[in-house]
């Protein structure tokens, strides 16, 4: 178990390694594939009306000159040592882990980034909570009863589910409670620690329209695969042998049913974390998604890299983690 | 089910209908497929839904003319100036002339803007789902096929793009190349952008399914007897197993179009799709998010037109799936 552990984590790490190479990669050359030359890159790093000699110096300390790999691995070495730009009026440091550096509002990218992430994970952990409950639950009643009246009725509403995009839901469930009726009006993020109760009674609409949309494609899967496992040989064997029903559902259907569904899920939640760009534009969340958003809008590269190699980091993480959890459970898993 | 179907499923190449002698009439597999698909009302509509949108997206230019719509004509004298320009009159200024209402602020024909953006939003999501299945196929059905080192580098090929944060990959690629690549500006530029953004970073959702196919088909009798007859790796890859794989892969790309729907609409919806004068569903939906306060109608026109569009495209997608997997039901 431990050599797995070890073999695994290692093999997320290259992953990272390759993705952040790669999302290097194509930010750099993307502009100069658009037709953009070292001098404009340059002043989309400082701002309006920028001098020659600022642009010299922009281009000279990042680098733009020297060659992808160089650049990569200067990137690399601000993350483990923090990096120095001496240019302009007072130099800049970026501290460990440097992210980047925005040269466009002075200031460093991990901090600023770190800070949203409160927000993004109560949306994303509180939506998942939500539709984790309410999507298992209706796929597996679904599933045992099917073509029964709730089965229709739940799969009904789960069909209409995956086909709401979450700013139309979250902007219909605005309209009619926060304007229609005004009973979750001002609606704006409380932290946990300061009034748990105001972090819920914001959060909530949020949580709803997100978790509608995922609770939806859940049930579809956990009643697919629900159906799928009841038929098995395994499952009539235990019925023979006179286990109680609800034994047989939980503990032989459901748990072998929800293996798929906890690979999903981890791709899920880490594409969450990352930022939930839509669910956050719609409520106005102030969290990773609209940094990233933010970022994109100002053009502000070394931004933009940094909020996407977080997600990719959150993303590697939960799968690693599910693939863990996996091997915990089934020895098959480690020892093939 | 009957025997005729079974053999047609272990054997989808075996000719349609066996000697003419028999009283018994053999049905291909597409026959079979057909029947089931017939008897799913649910499929049935859905399916004539998605064939009116198709034909209504690829008419819009002429039907708008037919009509006299003109998705960019403002109707000023239509609007409340002393409300900051809202539609006169309650639902949003529907009226006769504009049945269903007029945006705020220029007054343009919402009717005529929501058939404007469904061609746009159709010929997005069929071109992401074309790049991106054929890309899925032909590395999926290859690492399935071949094995070894090549299964292993399309394999981690597959888990570097599986972890890249998609969207917002897509946001910020469509954001640089906004001003002009490929020798392209405008509309054709951000359409052809977003086809490659969203088909591009998809493929490895396909290629898993193909791959996973292909394992179980390549140790069937009819691939070795191909191969005991002197046939090679393509003729294989393309005349023997491609052919079996038809029923996945038109499946997952019926399932695929709503999904690249409803992410077009997303992209435009964040201002970096399909940008203005030319109407789009989530560009719409942007734009009534500053409306829906005093003027809800706004947001539900652009917004059922997405729910529709992508639900009648779900229900034709699980339609198939059931009718062409006999296992699912």
């Amino acid at each position: 178990m431990f050599a797995y552990i070890i073999r695994r984590i290692f093999a997320a790490a290259a992953l990272l390694l390759v993705v952040s190479a790669v999302t290097f990669a194509i930010f750099f050359l993307l502009p100069r594939f658009a037709g953009e030359t070292a001098d404009q890159l340059a002043a989309q790093y400082i701002g309006k009306n920028p001098s020659p000699e600022a642009i010299a110096a922009v281009k000279k300390n990042l680098g733009f000159e020297q060659p992808l790999y160089t650049q990569y691995w200067h990137f690399l070495k601000g993350l483990v040592s923090g990096a120095e730009y001496k240019f302009g009026p007072e130099p800049a440091t970026c501290h460990v882990p440097c992210f980047g550096y925005s040269f466009k509002n002075h200031l460093e990218v991990w901090p600023e980034m770190t800070s949203r992430i409160p927000v993004t994970i109560s949306l994303a952990i509180g939506a998942a909570v939500l539709w984790l409950v309410s999507g298992i639950t209706t796929g597996v009643i679904s599933a045992l009863k099917p073509r029964s009246v709730f089965d229709r009725l739940s799969m009904g509403v789960a069909l209409a589910g995956v086909s709401l995009p979450v700013f139309f839901t979250g902007a219909l469930l605005l309209t009619v409670f926060s304007y229609e009726w005004p009973i979750l009006d001002n609606l704006h993020y409380v932290d946990f620690t300061e009034d748990p109760l105001m972090w819920a009674r914001n959060l909530i609409l949020p949580w709803i329209s997100l978790a509608f949309l995922y609770s939806a494609l859940y049930a579809r899967l956990t009643r697919a695969g629900m159906l799928e496992t009841m038929s098995e040989d395994y499952i009539r064997t235990a019925r023979a042998k006179g286990l109680v029903e609800r034994k047989v559902v939980v503990k032989h259907g459901l748990r072998s049913a929800l293996t798929p569904i906890v690979t999903i899920f981890g791709m899920d939640l880490g594409l969450l974390l990352g930022g939930a760009l839509i669910t956050e534009q719609v409520f106005s969340l102030n969290g990773v998604g609209q940094f990233a958003v933010q970022a994109i809008n100002d053009n502000d590269l070394p931004k933009v890299l940094g909020v996407t190699l977080l997600a990719a980091f959150f993303i590697v993480v939960c799968n690693l983690v599910v693939d863990l959890l996996y091997a915990l459970v089934d020895p098959r898993v480690r020892l093939s | 089910m009957t025997a005729p179907m079974t053999t047609a499923g272990n054997a989808p190449e075996a000719p349609a209908s066996p000697s003419p002698a028999k009283t018994i009439e053999g049905r291909s597999l597409g026959r079979i497929a057909w029947t089931r698909f017939k008897r799913d009302k649910a499929a049935v509509a859905g399916g004539i839904v998605v064939i009116l949108l198709i034909l209504l997206a690829l008419l819009a230019g002429p039907l708008e003319s037919l009509f006299g719509l003109d998705p960019d004509q403002p109707n000023t004298d239509l609007l409340d100036a002393d409300l900051g320009g809202l539609p006169l009159g309650d639902w949003g200024g529907m009226s006769a002339d504009h049945p269903l209402g007029i945006d705020p602020l220029q007054g343009r024909d919402l009717l005529a803007r929501v058939v404007d953006g469904s061609w746009v939003s159709l010929l997005v999501a069929f071109g992401a789902t074309v790049l991106s299945n054929t890309l899925g196929t032909v590395l999926g059905v290859m690492a399935g096929y071949y094995g070894g080192w090549v299964d292993t580098v399309i394999s981690r090929l597959m888990d570097v793009f599986l972890a890249f944060p998609l969207l917002l990959f897509a946001i910020a690629i469509s954001a640089s190349l906004q001003g002009g690549a490929f020798g392209l500006h405008g509309l054709p530029l951000h359409i052809m952008v977003l086809i490659f953004v969203i088909g591009f970073f998809n493929w490895p959702y396909m290629g898993r399914i193909v791959r996973g196919q292909t394992l179980s088909l390549r140790e069937r009798e009819f691939v070795h007897a191909a191969r005991s007859l002197g046939a090679r790796g393509p003729f294989i890859l393309f005349k023997e197993l491609l052919p079996n794989l038809v029923g996945p892969i038109l499946v997952y790309s019926t399932l695929l179009i709503p999904t690249n729907i409803l992410f077009e609409a997303g992209l435009s919806f964040l201002g970096v799709g399909i940008q203005p004068p030319q109407s789009s569903w989530g560009g719409m939906l942007a734009d009534a998010k500053n409306y829906y306060q005093v003027d809800p109608q706004y947001m539900v026109v652009p917004g059922l037109a997405i729910f529709i569009t992508v639900l009648a495209f779900n229900l034709l997608g699980d339609g198939l799936r059931d009718a062409l997997d006999p296992k699912s039901n």
